[in-house]
């Protein structure tokens, strides 16, 4: 009954209207509160307590709202009503065209195909990047051998307490091989897991000059890896500190090689765009490398424990080479031999 | 007649902000983008959110820690301590991130701060907003920002922090927050990155129609019916106003308030040469409105736009 009265009532408002515009407006009015009314709940997140016929009625009001905004445009001189228009049509556009995906939805695919694509894409810069620390690797070594100066230079001096050239044998094994207590372990490792993250996200952001920041640092942190490495070969300790180093390294390093990478993508496309305009070149290998940014994050997090309390609980060389590759394997699997379809 | 073409499109204070937003259908919107005032503000609202999140955390963890102790339960041990310290760690640097994350992938498109300062996020070329840009816009914000302030506060905590290293930290985040006001449409590196945008997103409630006139038995629609005969007003005492001074009338009709309304009755009698309709400006303005509004509608549907007194 009540709704018949309303009915009733609307039809005598429209006929009492003194404007033809009024009359346009109180005709189209129930759509536009009933679509305000939708997308009020959708923007507060709450889609499925729509009604089936609200969620179908949607296209259809917002194409009419688009047509009710044009012709008030051309016929309506109500400043109020055509902001409201407006303000709504906004907003009908944002849920029309907006996000499709939740945090969920998009962790699933993300996880699930998302990321090995957008490391894949960057497979080029990956190459260039691992070029350069290789190079940055090799430097560190040989300018130690030819200079021992420089590993005072190159290794910051919180990490050369004892691992310094001309160490004997027995102190370098203790660094591998000793047993820290397990507070100032797990500390440490959230320590690193922060350094670490630093590293890469400064590769990644520092892609913007062009990459050329990017690939100082990846030179610089490789060379400090190289000098060190030289003291302990020095001493005849190569195998046994690559495999220290590798337990957490292999997922280490292919993080800090995958946010240069990022980097250099950016760096890339801001140098060399083609036939895009600068910024839309520049938005698109931004979405890929904060792909590939997600996944170091993750990567780093991996590492962080590992370093925290795999490699100083594992003491055996060969089970450290076992789990610092076997990690690696997987990481690698993952990202270029897994193939899910796209959905 | 240039402005008549800007009339009806009310929105953006700014003129430097505004912009135009074309729908798939080919319907022009207008939109502003965010000023860099709004900017600031959501930001603040955002650190002191989560800022107060972070101390509610610590105050639960404290209160569990404190009934732990106290309930007389045995010592946890050293090694399971370090861990939930590498946990929180790690757990509070995802937290960090997922707020904006999660708030930005919403329908909203917009963190608290932002929605209380009412702007969101949008894609800048009008597309569909991708997750993969809004973590794009948000890893960088750890470099703008969280980065250098963390390195500099753990830095000075531990006392390690050289004078050089603390003037470069805040020329590096001071350089990051001003790079909006760098550029015309304030884009932020994030979302230069990330093909973003922050702009207005206004929300305006349907207002009741102004003079809705509702006259004893008008058989005759256009103009003729008038909501009281007391009022009638020639074509000459119409032609004075134009577009622009009718929706001022239509502002000061939707207030309401009575001044406002005597001094705009009293300007229009001066005009026309009426005398003040006092006690009753109400009643005459709503009139005066009705009829200048079927007047400058008619002359739309010919084509003829008058944007104010002047032209």
């Amino acid at each position: 009954m009540s709704s018949v009265a309303a009915v009733a009532s609307g039809e005598q408002a429209v006929a009492a209207a003194v404007l033809r515009s009024d009359r346009f407006r109180l005709e189209r009015e129930g759509d536009w509160v009933r679509l305000d009314a939708i997308i009020t709940v959708m923007e507060k997140g709450r889609t499925r307590r729509l009604a089936d016929d609200d969620v179908m009625a949607l296209p259809v009001l917002y194409r009419n709202l688009l047509s009710s905004l044009s012709i008030a445009r051309e016929s309506s001189l109500d400043a109020g009503l055509i902001a409201y228009l407006e303000s709504l049509t906004l907003r009908a556009y944002f849920i029309v065209y907006g996000t499709r995906t939740t945090f969920g939805g998009w962790a699933r695919s993300f996880f699930g195909g998302g990321l090995s694509r957008a490391v894949r894409t960057i497979s080029f810069d990956i190459l260039v990047a691992l070029a350069f620390m290789i190079i940055g690797c090799l430097a560190g070594f040989y300018l130690v051998e030819a200079d021992q100066q420089w590993f005072y230079r190159l290794v910051p001096a919180q990490f050369s307490d004892v691992r310094v050239p001309g160490a004997s044998r027995e102190a370098l094994m203790g660094t591998l091989f000793g047993q820290q207590d397990g507070e100032g372990l797990a500390v440490f490792a959230a320590y690193l897991f922060s350094n670490n993250a630093q590293v890469a996200i400064l590769a990644f952001a520092l892609g913007f000059a062009f990459g050329v920041p990017t690939v100082m640092l990846l030179i610089y942190n490789t060379a400090s890896l190289g000098a060190m490495l030289w003291v302990f070969a020095s001493r005849g300790l190569t195998v046994e500190f690559v495999g220290w180093l590798s337990i957490h390294g292999t997922t280490e390093l292919l993080a800090i090689l995958l946010a240069g990478a990022a980097g250099l993508h950016i760096g890339r496309a801001l140098g060399f765009p083609g036939a895009r305009s600068h910024l839309a070149a520049l938005s698109g290998a931004g979405r890929t490398a904060a792909q590939v940014m997600t996944g170091v994050v993750v990567m780093l997090i991996c590492a962080g424990l590992l370093e925290g309390f795999a490699r100083q609980l594992i003491q055996s060389t060969e089970l450290r080479y076992a789990i610092g590759y076997g990690v690696l394997a997987v990481w690698l699997l993952y990202f270029f031999a897994l193939r899910p379809r796209r959905t | 007649m240039a402005r008549a073409a800007q009339l009806g499109r009310t929105r953006g204070a700014d003129p430097r902000l505004a912009r135009v937003l074309v729908t798939p259908e080919g319907v022009a919107l207008d939109i502003a983008v965010a000023p860099a005032s709004a900017r600031i503000g959501a930001l603040f609202i955002d650190l002191t959110a989560l800022f107060g999140l972070f101390l509610g955390f610590m105050i639960v963890l404290g209160l569990v820690a404190w009934l732990y102790t106290s309930s007389g339960l045995p010592e946890v041990s050293e090694g399971l301590l370090g861990f939930l310290m590498i946990v929180f760690i790690i757990g509070v640097f995802l937290a960090r991130n997922a707020y904006f994350l999660i708030f930005e992938l919403g329908q909203r498109a917009a963190t608290w701060g932002k929605r209380s300062v009412g702007i969101r996020v949008a894609a800048r070329d009008g597309g569909r907003l991708t997750a993969e840009a809004i973590i794009a816009r948000n890893l960088l914000r750890d470099i703008e920002m969280f980065l250098p302030l963390m390195f500099m506060t753990s830095g000075g905590i531990q006392g390690t922090l050289s004078s050089f290293a603390a003037w470069s930290g805040v020329a590096w985040v001071g350089i990051f927050l001003l790079f909006p006001l760098l550029n015309k449409d304030r884009l932020r590196c994030g979302d230069l990155i990330a093909g973003t945008w922050v702009v207005e997103a206004p929300r305006s409630a349907l207002g009741g129609v102004v003079a809705s006139g509702v006259s004893s038995g008008s058989a005759d629609r256009d103009a003729s019916a008038l909501p009281d005969d007391r009022y009638w007003f020639s074509d000459a005492e119409l032609s004075v106003y134009g577009e622009y001074e009718l929706q001022m009338l239509e502002q000061v009709l939707r207030k309401g308030s009575t001044e406002p309304m005597a001094m705009v009755a009293a300007t229009i009698c001066a005009k026309i040469g009426w005398s003040a309709p006092s006690g009753d400006e109400q009643a005459f303005l709503e009139a005066y409105y009705t009829q200048l509004r079927a007047r400058l509608e008619r002359g739309m549907r010919f084509g003829k736009r008058r944007a104010d007194k002047n032209s």
